[in-house]
């Protein structure tokens, strides 16, 4: 059988600033059968988005296909003219974007956007075409799939939104589907709902796909062949199982390494003084007007109580909205709580801004996520970090310049960065820079906030190691906000996890490895896809929930009942849970108690 | 100094540079033209009125048989003097107010900006009607008359700008530090939105030059026998109909310091200085 798909010597260029032309992507050979799902690996700029477009004939402006053959079926894709493009995009290859809620259009009905591909091309009448979607819809299980097609994309959730884009991708039967980091913007636990859809209509209908993602783990579930991408050229590619077991090229290997996080082990602790460096009691913090009980309008946060050790390492995770950022905030006192303090070293801190002394703005940092919109555009290096030197510790001149360089020199940037803007810099040099401004204050604690999200998974591991060698050397604390256990697992010494505002476990690290879990921790843990092939199979067809009577109102109920697998009608749904501590040291927020738990759990883990 | 001036204006696209031309000349109009001008102001010195181009006078006559060119030399400096100190003037104003709305809070930003509503209501001709009707036409007046015209929309445009930035992350992490609203608004947001409030600045000037001579052409700005360039056109609107040179001229001129400054502006947008 021969290939169905065929890419040979494909090489895109594009023009700098300079006008030079230079490669994004050379030498670019693979071809897939019909059937076949190949995925493209690489970090950003690797060009496996630019590999995907050049198959719908398409180059991003400013770059041109300049060379090498593309052939899907029988038409040769470079050789055609923009109408025969047209007739073949969306209609024969499809195309699946990262981000499906910005794909949408927010004024029409999802079902006019879903069958306006095969409306457009003339494929089949509306009533058909209808008919069609809504077994898409079914196929990808989706909730009611006769009436969401009537809905408008605010009133779905961002899972729904990415399989809704690829029922529209597939409602003309495409000979070959593009998937784009289909589902790097979700949650974990959505992220296996969906590409558990997603395997199932490609199965089902025994579609031809290519799929560009930078996980490795989510692509073992989908892949049948392998090509792993590096500045623009193919360093390996394999059927899925050698890639992933019998990696051959050293870059997959490196590639492979990041993805499974090594243990940091913690460092020891000399003495630990009375107090521990920062204590949460009885927080409760969110926006709006605050009522007669102590909470506001829309509470984000609630009852949170911990305590961070000098030196230690706290991981705080839950997926988004739960409330993890507005716990850093509360801390840093960007928002005064409405209920609870913040102790600092056993003092109570003031609740805002108002009345913090210098010297505990300078004990906590804030570190933010996106080290795009955390860096003043329009300061360069030197100013970012001299502004705290001066701040704090009243650092001038050659005093400060020389501080700077030795900041620069502890995370590992060279002394020439100092006058550029963060513009010019990677993504990995711009979070050290981000880094290394909380450093200049000698803080006590580091709050990060998904410090490794925005980055590659190499570069993101080699930030962990920064930090975790930093804390060595320097004793600070971290407070490590996170979406994905398995970083957290392996650099924290406590995590807390947080659902909805409410710490549903909380422990050491240890305590993560074995069941039992509360309810929700085991999902999150059950959803990290691995490294193998067949793994989203095994862990589960999609669980069903046991049934239950209607929740009892006025009672501060179980916020993850409805999504709960583990959960008790007429215990879970009428009364508030309590907490308790497990065997191993957690305590969980739940009705479940040991046994019943590891009789759930057990199995799964 | 120089050189990197050069170099800097070199690197700006063709229609910036070509702004950039026509603002020098003007500039330099306005700084040295007296001093060039071959006859005095208000000397009726031609033999006919609205004469045409000749040896004696370049641009011809007007009206009353004075000199057009030493006229739009002398007019220019008021045009571009009084637009360039009424623009600076609100736009300083409008940004200061903004930037103490954007980090004050809604206390501060909630009066502040009802009030620059109200301002924005009241029709800004009709305004400077009344205060020179009340007060007669002055410098100082027709200068302040501009600049509290277009502080309110000035106001509007770098609020918006400053609002949003206040939530950027590196302002968080600059209040989290402990800083002062002062070093929050001066070097944390301010450097962030030069770019577009340079541009708003030159469409202010623009429009202050139009409201000038729009006050001029009424009677009512810079009084004879001094003249800016709306008062030009106006007092040789009676040439209009044989196309004379004394009506072209400051219409021209207007129309090439408001084009100039325009194109500079929009080529400086994007590029840091």
């Amino acid at each position: 059988m021969t290939a169905h798909v065929e890419v040979s010597g494909l090489r895109v260029t594009a023009r700098n600033a300079t006008g030079e032309t230079f490669p994004i992507v050379s030498d670019i050979d693979f071809a897939l059968k019909r059937g076949e799902v190949l995925a493209l690996i690489g970090e950003s700029g690797s060009g496996k988005t630019t590999i995907a477009l050049t198959l719908l004939g398409h180059a991003r402006p400013g770059a041109t296909i300049s060379g090498g053959s593309i052939r899907v079926g029988e038409s040769q894709i470079l050789s055609l003219n923009a109408r025969e493009l047209a007739e073949l995009r969306g209609n024969r290859i499809a195309y699946i974007a990262q981000s499906a809620a910005s794909a949408f259009n927010p004024s029409r009905t999802i079902m006019d956007q879903v069958i306006e591909p095969a409306l457009i091309h003339n494929l089949m009448p509306r009533a058909q075409a209808e008919k069609k979607a809504v077994e898409l819809f079914r196929a990808l299980a989706l909730p009611f799939p006769d009436m969401i097609g009537s809905r408008y994309p605010h009133q779905l959730s961002g899972g729904q939104l990415q399989r809704l884009m690829a029922a529209m991708a597939l409602v003309t039967d495409p000979e070959l589907v593009i998937l784009d980091e289909p589902t790097t913007a979700l949650d974990v636990t959505t992220q296996i709902e969906v590409l558990r859809a997603f395997k199932a209509v490609v199965l089902e209908r025994g579609a031809t796909a290519i799929y560009v993602s930078h996980d490795l783990a989510v692509v073992a579930q989908m892949a049948d062949q392998i090509v792993v991408l590096n500045q623009g050229r193919i360093r390996e590619k394999g059927s899925a199982d050698q890639i992933l077991h019998r990696p051959a090229d050293d870059y997959t290997k490196t590639l492979m390494a990041a993805a499974r996080p090594a243990i940091r082990p913690t460092p020891k602790q000399a003495d630990i003084p009375a107090a521990p460096l920062l204590e949460i009691r009885g927080l409760t913090a969110g926006y709006g007007r605050i009522g007669k009980d102590g909470r506001p309008r829309i509470p984000v946060l609630r009852d949170i109580d911990l305590k961070i050790e000098r030196g230690a390492t706290l991981g705080v995770i839950g997926e988004s909205g739960s409330g993890k950022s507005t716990m850093a905030r509360v801390i840093a006192g960007l928002l005064p709580p409405a209920q609870g303090e913040v102790l600092l070293n056993g003092e109570p801190l003031p609740p805002g801004l108002k009345g913090r002394s210098r010297d505990q703005f300078r004990r906590i940092q804030l570190v933010f996520q996106n080290a795009d919109t955390a860096l003043n555009p329009a300061h360069t290096v030197e100013q970012i970090l001299s502004r705290p030197l001066a701040f704090y510790h009243g650092l001038k001149g050659n005093a400060a310049r020389l501080r700077v360089l030795e900041l620069l020199d502890l995370i590992r940037l060279p002394a020439s960065v100092i006058d550029r803007r963060c513009g010019g810099l990677s993504g990995g040099q711009k979070q050290r820079i981000n880094l290394a401004r909380a450093l200049a204050a000698d803080p006590e604690l580091i709050l990060c906030d998904e410090v490794t999200s925005a980055l590659d998974t190499v570069v993101g591991a080699a930030i962990l190691d920064l930090m975790a060698e930093l804390r060595k050397e320097l004793g600070v604390a971290y407070m490590f906000i996170s979406h994905d256990i398995s970083t957290v697992r392996a650099i924290c010494d406590d995590i807390l996890v947080l659902y909805s505002g409410n710490m549903v476990e909380m422990g050491g690290r240890e305590g993560f490895r074995d069941a039992p879990f509360h309810p929700y921790t085991d999902l999150l843990i059950g959803s990290v896809p691995e490294m193998r092939a067949g793994w989203l199979e095994e862990s589960g067809a999609v669980r069903s929930l046991p049934l239950i009577g209607a929740p009892a109102e006025d009672v501060e109920l179980c916020r993850f009942l409805p999504r709960c697998a583990a959960r008790i009608d007429g215990v879970c749904n009428v009364l508030a849970p309590p907490r308790h501590a497990l065997a191993k040291g957690n305590s969980i927020l739940c009705h479940h108690g040991e046994e019943s738990l590891t009789k759930v759990q057990g199995v799964a883990a | 100094m120089t050189a990197a001036a050069l170099r800097w204006a070199k690197a700006l696209p063709l229609s910036a540079r070509i702004g950039l031309s026509l603002v020098i000349f003007w500039l330099i109009v306005a700084l040295v033209g007296p001093m060039l001008a071959p006859y005095p102001v208000g000397a009726f010195v031609a033999p006919d009125v609205f004469d045409g181009m000749s040896a004696q006078h370049w641009l011809g006559s007007d009206y009353l048989g004075r000199d057009v060119l030493s006229r739009l030399l002398s007019g220019a400096r008021y045009t571009m003097g009084l637009a360039a100190a009424a623009a600076l003037l609100a736009s300083a104003t409008g940004t200061a107010l903004a930037l103490t709305a954007a980090v004050g809070g809604a206390k501060v930003d909630e009066p502040l900006s009802r009030f620059m509503d109200t301002l924005i209501s009241i029709p800004s001709k009709i305004l400077s009607l009344v205060l020179v009707a009340a007060f007669g036409s002055s410098l100082p007046l027709l200068l302040l008359i501009a600049a509290v015209t277009y502080v309110p929309g000035n106001y509007r445009i770098a609020r918006a700008l400053a609002v949003n930035l206040a939530q950027m992350d590196y302002v968080q992490v600059a209040r989290a530090r402990g800083e002062g609203r002062l070093h929050l608004a001066l070097r944390e947001i301010l450097p962030n939105m030069i770019h577009p409030l340079l541009a708003d600045f030159g469409l202010r000037f623009v429009f202050i030059v139009l409201l000038l001579s729009g006050l001029s052409f009424l009677g009512l700005g810079v009084q004879p026998p001094d003249a800016d360039l709306g008062s030009l056109v106006r007092e040789n609107i009676s040439g209009l109909g044989e196309g004379a040179l004394a009506i072209l001229m400051p219409a021209l001129a207007i129309a090439t310091l408001t084009v100039g400054v325009n194109l500079l502006i929009d080529g400086l947008k994007g590029k840091r200085p």
